[in-house]
């Protein structure tokens, strides 16, 4: 079966071949169908791949070779895919996933006249997140990497008549391209130390962990977290993502929520052989990461938008994974990947279905008491919440539970932090959750009547993902409740370590975190509901809270120090130095000549004394010169 | 004696379209252009273990022989324009043009001179192609030009003769130190120069470069580029982009870095600076353009600097990129000004400013906007990429000092690039159609012609291997 690897990637591009090039012709429904049997294909496979990769006969990573891709002298570059524990866990999220939300699509955008060019652009989208993950070197990865960027840029410009929709997909494209300049010099100098990209060469040519110290690891690990840093949205380069949330909800769902955000994991722990010789890199990944976390989720305290809460969930829900990554619990973080995916799917489909039902209206000022009329809908969403929250046995607390205690491990500080952010996430989902489904119904009268529960399309994805958000930790539930790390075994199949957790006193801190989680969020539960279960909200801030309101004037102050700054010397370079500046220079040459052509044409005066005058003063000048020249 | 041929059809056909009356000359052009395409595609076919050469006597007297002479660099050009050509007459196959004979005329005489300067093979030889390619395109441009051609041609034409007299000079001296007899054959040049002393060489690697620094070109000789692009009728601005300002890198590639080795090596550096200063500044003063023309001329400037840097980093790595991406350069500037063209056409304007809403409008002519768009930005699985990444590669590995600062700097390009692009996608495809224009989508030759250049953008962005082992053997050469 895992030589057949190259049929997953291969049926949602053979989708997006047929939808993108047929998209005229070809009706709404058949679109959909296409979209999704393409996907539905590849889970299949991916399947098929996992339980080979499981089983014990599996041996070592398997590269499969497709063709030459970049062949110059020395430099080598195939086209390969490799399969592992690590590849196969992100096929399985990545087709599964993908194909719910293909499916809950096919309902959502039913209506929409762009429906069949919407499918041609989520095949397009998964099959670049499969090469993403499925290259065998850094350079394939590359190219997926550029490839969900492209279709992420597509995406949200999707309704493309409006300009801040535009705005915000240009937005996502720049700053990830500001991320792929770190990707590529970080590429250029794997290459330049060892002449090749692929994964396996580079990793052999590496001495085994800390026999060695070179700045040259902190240097590439550090390139390469710069790319990570704009794909997966963290300071600085996270500004992008929740503008993002222009595109329709189940491409925030499956892009900005549950894979292409993930990349930047991904790509940590498929080099965890270089992070564990760069311990600076490492160290700045977790401080990046927990000051995204931390920050994004003071942001999302007060945001009116549904989808922009969850953005900044988001945001700071991958700050966790960093975490998690910067303390080398590599497969604690690629865990949280996975009950992430679970959860934060489930969480922004749920919203695509409130908004379905509200009619467009997305302001949470004008929801409210909406659990009657949505029953499926709102108990999928409590999971959600219950889930992001780490309520005690969801996927969310088991990994949510590792993260922290790898980080109490590693560092006191960075614990205590890390677990202040884990009770804002409680809050704002809480806080959500009031304004959204309890209270009373604050909309129009209009709305209020059209409040209906979704259809089967929409609520059965919801209801499989509520499924996987509430046992989907059960794979890594730790060893105090009876569970086995299932995943860091299948993950140490791909080499990638694991933090153990053992000695003395876990039990006490496994306690003490399991008591203290259900305390903190039952106290939660009833402030946001005394809070926010209301039939009046205001929604207006001031003061600090509307600091945190307009997201800490980032993005104004982006537009202050760079985007305006090189907006005015472009304006300059163009008016002063190059019309005046240098093209004046050589406008001025040209005058000159001219001017000096006028002067000349003076000394031809057709009278013969003067010419013969000058003819002397000439011979004579050649003498003399001659004379000094032979001396 | 196949090698003659690629000269000589575009050439003859080029004397009897004068002749011609009507729409004669257009089917004479399209005939001409797919002929000379076969021809340059067999010649590419060949296996380039020794070049393909040509020679008969010409002028003894002088020194100088009538010889050609292809290896995989010269051949790929070849194939280059003979496919820009061809997607030339079939983009205009439905234009009306005053004067078709001439027009179409000048336009094959172009071509003859363009395929001389990749083939020839002696150095007097070089010149009379590198003269016979640009006043053709003076003649274009002057009389089938926009309101502001006159002078505007007048500085091109003046700006690039001044260039080209002192290569001759320069070529003149080094053909005077060439052992025996004087010889402008390209190994006795080789020879002269080579054996001169290196501060001979210093200065006589200015007298040579800056015709082909003005014709690429590279920052700070650039300011008749975007003047004469927005100035030239579509067709010309498109000989003059995808294939006059290579010229300036093929001779630099073939008649300068093999030359002068020493005078190379003492200026590489500041070369290498200018064009990265180039880039940056190019793509800045893009950013605030409105005029699309305006826009991809400086978009140009700053590929061709990538390019210029790279040749002058001594790597065989970005060597071969160069030649990769002249090509996919090529394919790709045509796209745009295809477009470009196709928008001035329909909407009476260039001005992005007054332009949007062509994705619902025009869905057709925006889808290849994009693409072609994305291949100018060297998305991967784009031809654009590949190139990009060989030459990034290669500036990365210079042998100068703080060639990993210059190889970011350089890199800001694609940040840059991506802010311009999709600026202009933004602004002319997206938004509200709005305005009362009805638009037609692609026409049948202009789907043919976009047809053409999005395969190659595709096909070559997937499996770039035919065009790297096509060159492959060339690079290696260029590396001292």
């Amino acid at each position: 079966m895992a030589n057949l690897v190259y049929l997953v990637p291969l049926f949602p591009l053979i989708g997006f071949l047929i939808n993108g090039i047929f998209w005229k012709r070809m009706p709404k429904t058949l679109g959909g169908v296409i979209g999704c049997v393409a996907i539905l294909a590849s889970f299949i496979i991916s399947l098929g791949i996992f339980f080979e990769v499981k089983s014990a006969s599996f041996q070592g990573p398997l590269v499969v070779k497709l063709f030459d891709f970049i062949q110059s002298g020395n430099l080598n570059i195939h086209f390969d895919f490799q399969v592992d524990a690590l590849s196969s866990l992100f096929l399985l999220i990545i087709t599964g996933i993908g194909f719910l939300i293909h499916v809950y699509s096919t309902s959502y955008m039913g209506h929409d006249e762009g429906m069949v060019k919407y499918f041609a652009y989520l095949n397009l989208f998964v099959f670049s997140m499969l090469l993403l993950v499925l290259g065998a070197n850094y350079l394939i990865m590359f190219i997926g990497w550029e490839g969900v960027g492209l279709c992420s840029y597509l995406l949200i410009g999707f309704w493309f008549k409006n300009r801040d929709y535009t705005n915000a997909a240009k937005k996502a494209f720049v700053m990830n391209r500001i991320g792929d300049l770190g990707f590529l010099v970080g590429m250029l100098l794997i290459l330049f130390n060892y002449g090749t990209l692929a994964y396996q060469d580079v990793f052999a040519k590496l001495p085994a962990a800390h026999t060695e110290t070179s700045s040259m690891y902190n240097w590439i690990a550090l390139c390469l977290f710069i790319g990570a840093m704009g794909k997966s949205a963290q300071i600085p380069l996270y500004t992008w993502l929740p503008d993002a949330m222009a595109g329709p909800t189940p491409v925030s769902a499956l892009i900005h929520a549950a894979t292409m955000v993930t990349a930047g994991i991904y790509m940590i722990a498929r080099s965890h052989a270089l992070y564990d010789l760069a311990p600076m890199a490492l160290d700045l990944v977790a401080v990046i990461g927990l000051a995204t976390a931390l920050l994004a989720a003071t942001i999302a305290l007060y945001q009116n938008d549904i989808k922009k809460v969850l953005a900044y969930s988001t945001v700071s829900q991958l700050g966790f994974m960093f975490l998690a990554l910067g303390v080398g619990a590599y497969t604690t973080g690629v865990f949280h990947v996975m009950t992430h995916a679970f959860f934060k799917a489930l969480l922004f489909l749920g919203a695509g279905s409130v908004i379905h039902a509200m009619g467009g209206e997305q302001d949470i000022k004008n929801m409210g008491g909406l659990r009657k009329k949505l029953p499926i809908t709102y108990i999928t969403f409590l999971i959600g919440v219950l889930a992001i929250a780490g309520f005690p046995f969801t996927s969310g607390f088991v990994s949510k539970d590792e993260i922290l205690l790898a980080v109490y491990e590693h560092n006191k500080v960075f614990f205590y932090l890390a677990a202040f952010a884990a009770v804002l996430t409680a809050i704002y989902m809480f806080r959500l959750l009031m304004l959204v489904f309890m209270g009373g119904f604050r909309g129009t009268h209009d709305q209020e009547h059209h409040l209906h529960e979704s259809p089967a399309a929409i609520t059965i994805p919801l209801i499989i993902l509520a499924i996987f958000s509430l046992v989907g930790g059960f794979v890594q539930i730790p060893h105090l409740f009876g569970g086995h790390d299932y995943l860091n075994q299948f993950l140490g199949k791909a080499g990638v370590p694991a933090v153990i957790h053992e000695g003395p006193g876990l039990e006490m801190k496994e306690w003490t975190l399991f008591g203290a989680t259900c305390v903190g969020l039952l106290v939660i539960f009833l402030a946001t509901k005394k809070l926010f279960a209301v039939s009046q909200f205001d929604g207006n801030y001031s003061g600090f809270k509307k600091v945190l309101a307009n997201k800490w004037y980032v993005d104004e102050l982006y537009d202050t120090i760079i985007v305006k700054p090189i907006g005015a010397l472009s304006g300059i370079l163009d008016k002063f130095a190059e019309k005046a500046g240098i093209d004046g220079l050589v406008n001025g040459v040209g005058k000159t000549v001219r001017w000096g052509g006028d002067r000349m044409r003076l000394l031809q005066t057709g009278q013969v004394g003067f010419y013969i005058f000058i003819m002397v003063l000439g011979m004579v000048a050649l003498f003399t010169l001659g004379f000094f020249w032979i001396k | 004696m196949i090698l003659i041929l690629l000269i000589l059809i575009p050439f003859l056909t080029g004397i009897i379209s004068f002749t011609t009356k009507g729409d004669g000359a257009k089917s004479l052009g399209l005939l001409s252009s797919m002929l000379t395409l076969a021809v340059a595609a067999y010649v590419s076919g060949a296996n380039f273990a020794a070049p393909i050469t040509f020679t008969k006597p010409w002028i003894p007297i002088l020194g100088t022989q009538f010889s050609l002479m292809a290896d995989g660099m010269s051949s790929m050009l070849c194939l280059l324009t003979g496919i820009v050509s061809l997607v030339v007459m079939i983009m205009n196959v439905n234009k009306p043009v005053e004067r078709a004979g001439a027009f179409y005329g000048f336009l094959l005489l172009s071509q003859a001179g363009l395929m001389g300067v990749f083939l020839a093979s002696d150095a007097l030889l070089f010149y009379v192609f590198w003269e016979l390619a640009l006043i053709p395109v003076y003649f274009l441009c002057s009389q089938w030009g926009g309101e502001k051609r006159i002078p505007v041609t007048f500085k091109f034409f003046i700006y690039t003769f001044v260039g080209s007299l002192m290569m001759l000079a320069g070529l003149i001296y080094l053909s005077l130190q060439t052992p025996g007899v004087t010889s402008y054959s390209w190994n006795d040049i080789v020879r002269a120069g080579t054996s001169l002393p290196a501060d001979q060489q210093m200065w006589l690697f200015w007298l040579i470069f800056i015709a082909f620094a003005i014709k690429m070109p590279v920052f700070p000789f650039h300011t008749w580029q975007p003047d004469t692009y927005e100035q030239s009728p579509t067709p010309v601005t498109i000989i003059l982009s995808a294939l006059m300002v290579k010229m300036g890198l093929f001779a630099v590639l073939r008649w300068l870095i093999p030359v002068l080795p020493a005078g190379v090596a003492y200026w590489s550096e500041t070369v290498v600076i200018l064009s990265v200063v180039g880039i940056v500044y190019a793509s800045c003063i893009a950013i605030v353009q409105t005029d699309i023309k305006r826009l991809i001329a400086y978009s140009s400037i700053a590929h061709m600097g990538l390019m210029c840097a790279a040749a002058f980093t001594n790597s065989a790595v970005g060597m071969h990129g160069i030649m990769v991406q002249m090509f996919n350069h090529g394919i790709n500037i045509t796209g745009m000004w295809v477009i470009v063209s196709m928008i001035e056409q329909r909407y009476g304007t260039r001005d992005m400013t007054k332009l949007g809403g062509m994705a619902s409008a025009a869905p057709a002519m925006a889808i290849a906007l994009v693409i072609i768009s994305l291949a100018n930005i060297a998305l991967p699985l784009t031809n654009g990429f590949v190139g990009e990444f060989m030459l990034f590669n290669g500036i990365f590995r210079a042998d100068t000092a703080g060639h990993i600062l210059i190889m970011v700097v350089a890199g800001l390009g694609i940040i840059l690039g991506a802010v311009y692009t999709l600026n202009m996608i933004q602004r002319t495809a997206y938004g509200d159609a709005g305005s009362a224009v009805v638009v037609k989508d692609l026409s049948v030759n202009e789907y043919l012609g976009l047809a053409i250049i999005i395969s190659l953008i595709l096909f070559l962005g997937v499996y770039p291997k035919p065009l790297l082992d096509l060159t492959a053997g060339v690079a290696g050469m260029m590396v001292r």
